[in-house]
């Protein structure tokens, strides 16, 4: 039997004559912002990713979820002596065995609570029902097939319409005072009078129903863990991709009753987040229940179809709105909501936003009065709501006024960009606040647009769209602007589950002039490692090939709330730039003594101070550093070191924006939808690393493609989950993406409160992209036979029935 | 590592033909044969089959993977991959276009590296695109039994229902063999959700055509009834007649009336019923295309 | 039974269970870490490794590894990303390739499109005339959620133009 010599996975590896080493120098690094290829490549391309599944140790056991094959249905009894006989299972937990560890419930993110592991009933397809822990994953899925429970099946609630019905079943019916489906109360924003004084006075009034569907962030590497609780000491050493490590570890100490300093949460690489590892999953739980009781390390993974039908979900918002226009400009917007939550709010969500952002739904329009209202219920579904790049709920707002701008220019007849021109909040109106208080920090929207238009070449588009009429063939053209909100967020206007939403940042410079900085942030593929050590070299005029760039230990990074919500470059991002000038304050101290002379006749160019009008005379950051850490005389008030903390309180949220313009043709025959191009302009502010802000909105362009199109997590009558694989849950191929690439864009509006001028970008193409290739379905179907609606997702069969005048919303 | 994974079962390999009956045989009703494994292997992981025994055939590709003419037939063995037929310049020859287009559009180029004629053929998934192409080829099966015994089955009667075929627990099929024709020309058409997926509809057309007449025609559409759906009413109504688009229309029409789709994930009836209409019109157009070019 | 699998000319001999699949043996007992995987139904294409297969004169070929029992492999050439580098570490040019053009940003899905994109290179008889629509056929079995799959298109173009220039970077066809 051979083995590999050097140990397991790894093999003699030298340097790349041209990518730079194995470690992750990378060839080319500018001294700050720029282009530049990414440190953590090194280990991707080689195989050496350190990914949850990856995770190997000594003694550890597996486990396995058994799920309900029900989606509403009472508990009558689990029989596990089954499983508990097979030779190869450690140990079987059910709900009783929680409750005496006190864990059969959890709080979630939104002062709600969910079940662990069902006990008196479940309350959607495949919740969780046991947790089998096995020497091996094979064994411990043998094992779920001998645990026998049994049902007594409920009516199930699966429409979000019908759950406030008088004769609905009770799903919650374990919390005291719950009589109704309504899960969170109705939650308002904008002045209502003011609105409806403005539909009073107004030409035009446009009214559709539209839904956003239930839909999933599925990242390629499903979520999982290793809880490794060690019985000697009292750690909890916990290996788990999430987003938000400190966040989850504060939970975690509340939950278990743990000491906080005594959990460890290691997040190594992360094979894709979209949101889906923000929320503590029950088979987290589960694991460190395991590892407790069972006195080893528990490792549970799930597998593809418990992502897709149990983890948390996004969208499922059931939108009623109208939107009106006088003399020509869009004036006011109404928009009632039902908001589908499934049987247990665990949305991720600010305290006081109980339906998150939605209320940034005005959009980018300059309106004389707005009203929202949403509420929400519960259904027999997975629980969730909050996810897949959505930046708290704001793809569904921009979904909702971007199809109603469309629909409202149908009504009167004006050309959809046109109406958009005239409607826009003009960029001298920054900073501008909207009727439900938000104030937009900068924009210039119609530059954007115009550029979107000229790359494009709407008008050649709109002309080919009428040869192609005459001609008897569908092609569609969409559009849709969108502004966001995102890198939350102020300690004064929200927290989560009462943490501030800050985040932290250390920076070391060490002897050799060479850096450390650690984050609160967690990447799942951003490019972290690289882009901030680009802002600490931009700070300071160090290589990024010179600074690491820490996360993803609890032990080692500072506190912070982590990455969703594009905050990663307004927040964490904005605290590396403040520590960064913090540490370039501090070197001036010292430079002022090496060239004996005060701090305020110094000067900076990036990588030194000099003294002003002797430009020879000057210390670099590494002569600094090595000054800094000797044995030099220091004044009183001056420490020796070079490095700094700080915790950044945004003073506001950031708001990028931008136009997109996308191309369809339609299949008369068939329905079938082909996406020929997409044209998307983006303003992020400053761009620290432009190859990886293409990158992301790459990305999240073809999730567009995917939620327009073909993603969809629906049921049948008796609440079974009917997409819970891949071979129904459809994510684009790169078959489905414009043949010819992607179009993108950029104008430049620097944020005016963040350090560096930078918005974020992260979710932006996939809040944008949704309602543009909507409404270029529908476009096309509007010219061609003047059907003016239709929902996503636009599956063959489903434009077929929409053209033929029998558009349906999906189930 | 959780993903789904088969239930406990046995492994063996044949040796040949034989071997693989003489041990289905021996196993009795508790064994399948894996050929290329990307029908039985996700069922096993979902644990919809669990067969006590599996018997590997991939080393029977020397004897079982062949494209060849022997006189008036193609034959093409049962072990032949996916990938082989997509490329098979004798197979364009032949028939063009409707193996490579079907083939094209047939799962995703890695599952055609394995994916096996045979095995598309016994999955028998009434949305499978290859049983498309071999119904309107009017193909036939070759079937190997216990002592030596074999046995050629026409198309009609290979598909039973739904995953069933006329193939006997101690059978294997061998080869399929399809009658070349003179003025050939074939296409395929799909409409599916996503690249890759299974037909939504699909239409296999072949014709010959010569002297200005249809001779010869073949119509199949899948993913519309318990199994590939044989239009034999459309076949008899194109036999004798002149080309043209309006005679496709009808027989597309015939297509329409004749199939009997299930509403599921991927569409509803009434639709599955227009758009068999609608590819068994485009298939025929653009096949009688083709053999007119040939 | 025991099952002897060569795995980037290496043999990892192991008694396993039959039903064990393929890419389990790669992960848990030759502990090659680089071959993920992500689903259930062999759709996904994060697991694909390369097969070389002695009964064909195909260069190696991409497999779901999670659709093939380990049993199922033996006597056949596995290759995986840890063995794409050559034997004295030289990345291979798709390695490169995927570097240079930023096709990569989780990473979890690399390994299976870099094998992938290795084997449309090795494939086409003139590799840098491979049109856009073939590459994107070609990946149509490879997900990726984060790339949106433009700079993976360029990347094996890149490689493709690298081995054009550099002959000698390239893995010889069987």
């Amino acid at each position: 039997m051979a083995t590999v010599e050097t140990g397991p996975g790894r093999h003699p590896d030298y340097y790349g004559h041209i990518t730079g080493d194995k470690f992750g120098k990378v060839a080319d690094a500018p001294i700050g912002f720029g282009h530049m290829k990414r440190k953590e490549d090194a280990r991707f391309i080689r195989g050496l990713g350190d990914y949850m599944d990856d995770v190997r140790l000594p003694g550890m056991l597996h486990g396995a979820i058994l799920r309900s094959p029900y989606a509403h249905a009472r508990i009558e009894s689990i029989d596990t002596s089954a499983a508990l006989a097979h030779p190869k299972v450690a140990a079987v937990v059910i709900a009783k065995d929680l409750e005496t560890l006190g864990l059969a419930w959890m709080p979630t993110i939104s002062y709600d609570t969910q079940a662990v592991l069902a006990g008196d009933k479940v309350r959607f397809h495949l919740q969780e029902v046991a947790f089998v822990i096995a020497t091996d994953a094979y064994a411990a899925q043998d094992a779920l097939q001998l645990i026998d429970v049994d049902y007594d099946v409920l009516p199930a609630i699966v429409n979000c319409r019908k759950a406030l019905d008088p004769d609905a079943p009770l799903i919650r019916d374990d919390k005291v005072g719950q009589t109704d489906n309504l899960a969170s109360p109705l939650w308002e924003a904008g002045d209502k009078a003011n609105c409806d004084r403005v539909f009073a006075e107004a030409d035009v009034i446009a009214k559709r129903t539209i839904l956003d569907p239930r839909s999933h962030p599925c990242p390629m590497e499903t979520c999982g863990m290793v809880a490794d609780m060690n019985p000697a000491t009292g750690q909890l050493n916990i290996y788990n991709g999430n987003q938000a490590p400190h966040a989850h570890r504060t939970v975690y100490a509340q939950v278990a009753g743990l000491p906080e300093q005594n959990i460890r949460i290691l997040c190594n690489d992360i094979g894709g987040g979209f949101g889906n590892k923000v929320p503590v999953y029950p088979g987290y739980v589960c694991a460190i229940a395991g590892s407790i009781v069972a006195g080893a390390p528990v490792k549970w993974i799930e597998d593809r179809s418990e992502n897709l039908a149990s983890t948390g979900f996004a969208r499922d918002y059931l939108m009623y709105s109208e939107m009106c226009s006088k003399n020509g400009k869009i004036t006011g917007l109404r928009v009632d909501t039902i908001a589908d939550h499934g049987a247990f709010d665990s949305t991720a969500q600010a305290t006081k936003f109980p339906a998150g952002f939605f209320h940034i739904v005005t959009g980018s329009y300059d309106l004389q009065g707005a009203h929202v209202q949403v509420k929400a219920v519960y259904t027999n579904k997975a629980p969730g709501g909050v996810a897949y790049r959505c930046s708290f709920r704001i793809t569904e707002a921009v979904y909702l006024v971007e199809r109603m701008v469309d629909a409202l220019a149908m009504e009167m007849n004006v050309d959809p960009i046109e109406l958009r021109m005239r409607s826009f909040i003009r960029s001298d109106q920054f900073p501008y606040e909207t009727q439900t208080g938000w104030v937009y920090d900068s924009g210039n929207y119609h530059k954007a647009m115009q550029l979107a238009m000229e790359m494009a070449d709407y008008e050649g588009l709109r002309r080919e769209q009428q040869e192609k009429l005459a001609r008897g063939e569908m092609m569609g053209i969409g559009v849709s602007f969108f502004t966001e909100g995102v890198g939350a967020g102020p300690r004064r206007h929200m927290d989560i589950l009462g943490l501030a939403m800050n985040d932290g940042a250390e920076l070391r410079v060490h002897p050799s002039g060479k850096a450390v900085v650690s984050l609160s942030a967690q990447t799942q593929g951003q490019g972290h490692e690289t882009t901030f050590a680009q802002i600490v070299a931009e700070e300071l005029g160090i290589s990024p090939n010179e600074i690491m760039v820490r996360h993803g230990d609890t032990d080692k990074t500072p506190y912070g709330l982590g990455t969703y919500g594009s905050r990663s470059t307004p927040v964490s991002g904005g605290a590396v730039a403040v520590v960064s000038r913090k540490v370039r304050d501090k070197a001036r101290q010292f430079a002022a003594l090496m060239l004996e002379t005060r701090a305020e006749d110094l000067a900076w160019e990036k990588g030194r101070w000099y003294v002003r009008g002797d430009p020879e005379r000057g210390a670099t950051i590494e002569s600094i550093a090595e000054y800094a850490y000797s044995a030099s005389n220091l004044p009183e008030g001056l420490e020796g070191g070079l490095d700094a903390n700080a915790v950044y309180d945004p003073p506001n949220l950031t708001y990028p924006f931008g136009a997109y313009i996308s191309v369809v043709d339609v299949d008369p025959g068939t329905g079938k939808v082909h996406m020929r191009r997409i044209v998307a302009v983006d303003d992020c502010g400053v761009r620290i690393n432009p190859m990886v802000v293409e990158g992301q909105i790459h990305g999240g362009l073809v999730e567009g493609i995917g939620q327009a199109l073909m993603e969809i997590i629906s049921f049948d009558e008796q609440g079974n989950c009917l997409n819970a694989s891949f071979m129904d849950y459809l994510l684009p191929t790169a078959l489905e993406c414009p043949p010819n690439g992607f179009e993108l864009g950029e104008t430049v509006t620097p944020c005016p409160h963040h350090p560096i001028g930078a918005k974020g970008v992260g979710e932006s193409p996939c809040v944008g992209s949704p309602p543009c290739i909507a409404n270029a379905v529908v476009d096309a179907l509007y010219h061609a036979k003047g059907i003016k609606h239709m929902d996503i997702p636009c599956f063959p069969a489903r434009v077929w029935a929409a053209m033929n005048g029998n558009a349906q919303p999906p189930q | 590592m959780a993903m789904q994974t088969p239930a406990p079962c046995d492994y063996s390999r044949a040796t040949s033909v034989d071997d693989a009956i003489a041990q289905l045989q021996a196993l009795g009703g508790n064994a399948r044969l894996l050929a290329g494994g990307y029908s039985l292997i996700p069922m096993m992981k979902l644990r919809l089959a669990n067969p006590g025994h599996v018997i590997d055939i991939n080393p029977l590709e020397p004897e079982l993977s062949y494209i060849r003419q022997e006189g008036n037939e193609i034959r093409i063995g049962a072990l032949t991959r996916h990938v082989m037929m997509l490329e098979s310049d004798l197979l364009s020859q032949v028939f063009p276009d409707i193996f490579r287009e079907a083939e094209a559009v047939l799962a995703d180029p890695v599952v055609r590296n394995r994916g096996t004629m045979g095995g598309s053929l016994c999955q028998s998934d009434p949305a499978e695109d290859l049983s498309g192409v071999v119904v309107a080829l009017k193909g036939k099966a070759v079937l190997r039994g216990t002592g030596g015994s074999e046995r050629v089955v026409e198309m009609d009667e290979f598909h039973i229902g739904p995953y069933m075929t006329a193939v006997q627990p101690t059978e294997i099929m061998t080869e399929v063999r399809f009658p070349i024709r003179s003025g050939f020309g074939g296409a395929h058409e799909k409409v599916e959700r996503r690249a890759g997926d299974f037909a939504i509809v699909a239409a296999s057309a072949a014709l010959s055509i010569e002297g200005g007449v249809i001779k010869e025609a073949g119509l199949a559409c899948s993913a519309v009834g318990p199994t590939t759906m044989h239009i034999k009413r459309a076949e008899e109504a194109l036999v004798g007649q002149a080309p043209s688009e309006q005679l496709f229309q009808q027989a597309g029409q015939i297509a329409s009336a004749d199939v009997s789709p299930n509403s599921d994930g991927r569409g509803p009836a009434d639709y599955k019923r227009a758009v068999a209409g609608v590819l068994s019109q485009r298939a025929l157009s653009r096949a009688a295309a083709t053999a007119l070019r040939s | 039974m025991l099952v002897s699998i060569n795995i980037n000319g290496q043999t990892y001999s192991h008694d396993v269970e039959p039903r064990l699949l393929l890419v389990h043996f790669i992960r848990e007992y030759a502990e090659l870490h680089g071959t993920h995987w992500g689903c259930d139904t062999s759709n996904c294409g994060i697991c694909i490794v390369l097969m070389d297969d002695p009964h064909s004169s195909q260069p190696p070929y991409p497999v779901k590894s999670c659709t093939m029992l380990a049993a199922m492999a033996q006597g056949y050439d596995i290759t995986t990303v840890e063995g794409m580098p050559k034997p004295d570490g030289t990345l291979d040019p798709i390695q490169m390739g995927f570097h240079e053009m930023h096709a990569l940003q989780c990473g979890f899905c690399t390994p299976g499109m870099m094998a992938t994109g290795r084997w449309l290179i090795e494939r086409h008889p003139n590799p840098t005339q491979m049109t856009d629509h073939e590459i994107r056929d070609g990946i149509s079995g490879n997900l990726c959620r984060c790339t949106g799959y433009d700079n993976i298109i360029k990347a094996i173009r890149w490689a493709a133009a690298y081995i054009e220039e550099h002959p000698e970077s390239a893995r010889t066809a069987r």
